[in-house]
């Protein structure tokens, strides 16, 4: 079976489509998640391979369907966290041969194809409709909803895993050489300049604080509500290796990355796969969970003019996304219980929220928002799952957090404050990024 | 501070061989009178590569915001950290950004808004990038 990446017609990227076609006809019924750890220790059973089989068997079990009835799988076939597998360093192949392989021996060691995935599940026996998604779990999600609305499956799994080795964030290959290509010297992100990651958005925080007489230091409450969150959440990097609170005065202290971005503005990189189990409304019925129905799925292709974006056009096109979240779903800012838009930079957050117009926010307003109560306790939750910030790179939490809120199984996250009815999540890039509405209803 | 090399390719060479002369030149796309930085195939605009020619600029411009940088993933520049690095907007439109590490500015004290004025610098391998200095 071949295949394909999804094509540009399975997202949702302009404004004016009107209500999605599926609305509250996607339900998922599953979730599942592997133990994280820092980096890979070079174990086949750590391996994102066996991570990602793990994450599937626990969605599937979770959700009750019978492995045979799955037909569905959408996979992002990408999993490092930045660093690939070094092209002379040999490929382990006593990991390798620890399961059934595919042509590539780097399968299900720093890449996983859905190949790789059904050789070494015997029991998805009947899976008919595979696809791949860029990026990460949230383009995954938009894929697979959008194939069972389309009857393309109808027991469709979902996974996004990581694998995290050893070395630093883009400090090796080209960021070492001595003369780079001329494209590369002005590429947007990497340049002769020495940007590193977190630059862009640290840059565009920078013009926020400019703009709207703002400062770094009134993150400090929406960092520690985050980390508060992440260690309720179980599955969580923070609350299973290293849980501990994180004050203002330890983001305060933290040392500066690209300032205004310290160290604590990142994410942590991880080891860590997810999968869920999306299926029909109808079938929804029978399942072992309560379903948690999507009522839309958008996207931003937002593509700055220039070297890197500028706050004016991350505003531009986050507000345009809340649009297009809005109008597919039928609903408006008002009916939202709670959100849990992207956060692996920090400072992505409030361009998210402020572009939702979450709680009445406009640009401008996110960090006084901060200073007020943004519990999960309070009638303004912030980033319920407490994000990347709060349970390390995976993407994905906010997506797990908003089908737990509203199925009442988030045990110590659960929000108290509001009831969770309807959510949103998705990112990651204000400029590039694909969102999800969550609904305990479908209508 | 000394940067990595450049080798320009067929899409940066005009760029680049302007930069040695200590011309600064950008794609602009005469259909849309619409101009380009970083050089792409193709207008973002009209989508047409054929109407893109090199423009040569006055080499004013205006500091958009910065960062201050102190983990830099590029080893030879790790030796400069911490250091400056500002987005600048060009006279000619605002919309067009390039870096600079604002030489002869300390760090964390830069005049956002301030005027700049290109200047060229010979990086590792002699070939010659834009930079930009503060002026009045």
């Amino acid at each position: 079976m071949t295949t394909q990446m999804a094509p540009e017609s399975m997202y949702r990227s302009t404004e004016g489509l009107g209500v999605w076609e599926h609305r509250g006809k996607v339900a998922s019924v599953g979730i599942g998640h592997s133990p994280t750890a820092r980096r890979w220790d070079g174990r086949p059973e750590t391996s994102v391979g066996a991570l990602s089989i793990l994450a599937l068997r626990k969605a599937i079990a979770d959700s009750g369907i019978a492995p045979d009835q799955v037909d569905g799988l959408v996979l992002v076939p990408v999993t490092t966290t930045g660093a690939y597998w070094p092209a002379d360093q040999p490929v382990p192949m006593d990991v390798a041969n620890a399961f059934n392989q595919t042509d590539d021996p780097l399968d299900g060691i720093g890449q996983l194809s859905s190949e790789w995935i059904i050789k070494n599940m015997p029991e998805l026996s009947n899976v008919k409709f595979t696809m791949y998604a860029p990026g990460c779990m949230s383009a995954a999600i938009v894929v697979a909803a959008q194939a069972v609305g389309d009857g393309l499956a109808s027991n469709c799994l979902v996974l996004k895993g990581w694998h995290n080795l050893e070395g630093r964030y883009n400090h090796g290959g080209i960021s070492g050489a001595d003369e780079v290509p001329g494209s590369f010297a002005v590429t947007p992100g990497r340049t002769l300049w020495g940007a590193p990651g977190c630059y862009g958005t640290a840059l565009q925080f920078a013009q926020y604080c400019t703009k709207y007489g703002k400062h770094h230091d009134m993150m400090a409450p929406f960092m520690e509500n985050s980390r508060r969150n992440g260690l309720l959440f179980p599955e969580g990097y923070w609350a299973q290796h290293r849980p501990e609170q994180l004050t203002p005065e330890d983001y305060l202290a933290s040392r500066w990355i690209a300032k205004p971005a310290n160290l604590f503005d990142n994410d942590i990189p991880i080891m860590v796969a997810a999968a869920y189990l999306f299926t029909t409304a109808d079938r929804a019925q029978d399942a072992a969970q309560k379903p948690v129905y999507i009522l839309n799925h958008a996207s931003s292709r937002g593509a700055a003019r220039s070297i890197t974006p500028t706050l004016e056009e991350v505003e531009a096109e986050t507000a345009s996304t809340g649009r297009k979240i809005y109008e597919g779903a039928g609903i408006t800012a008002d009916d939202l219980s709670f959100e849990n838009m992207y956060d692996g930079f920090a400072q992505f957050h409030q361009f998210h929220i402020e572009g939702l117009r979450y709680r009445g926010m406009q640009p401008g307003d996110a960090l006084d928002f901060y200073q007020t109560d943004i519990s999960i306790e309070g009638p303004n939750p912030i980033l319920a799952s407490g994000g990347n910030i709060g349970g390390g790179r995976s993407r994905f939490w906010m997506h797990t957090d908003c089908m737990q809120q509203i199925q009442g199984r988030a045990g110590a996250r659960a929000l108290t404050g509001v009831k969770p009815e309807i959510a949103v999540s998705g990112g990651p890039m204000p400029m590039g990024g694909n969102f999800t509405v969550w609904s305990a209803t479908p209508d | 501070m000394v940067k990595q090399g450049v080798v320009p390719d067929d899409l940066t060479r005009p760029f680049f061989e302007a930069a040695n002369e200590e011309r600064l030149v950008i794609q602009n796309c005469t259909a849309c009178d619409r101009l380009h930085f970083p050089p792409r195939a193709a207008c973002d605009k009209c989508g047409s590569g054929d109407n893109l020619e090199w423009k040569q600029l006055s080499g004013k411009g205006k500091i958009y915001n910065y960062g201050v940088v102190y983990d830099c993933p590029v080893a030879c520049l790790k030796e400069d950290l911490p250091f400056n690095l500002a987005a600048i907007m060009l006279d000619e439109d605002p919309g067009v950004l390039m870096y600079s590490h604002l030489p002869g500015i300390a760090p964390d004290e830069v005049p956002v808004g301030g005027a700049v004025q290109v200047i060229f610098e010979a990086t590792a391998n002699g070939q010659k990038v834009p930079e930009w200095q503060v002026v009045g």
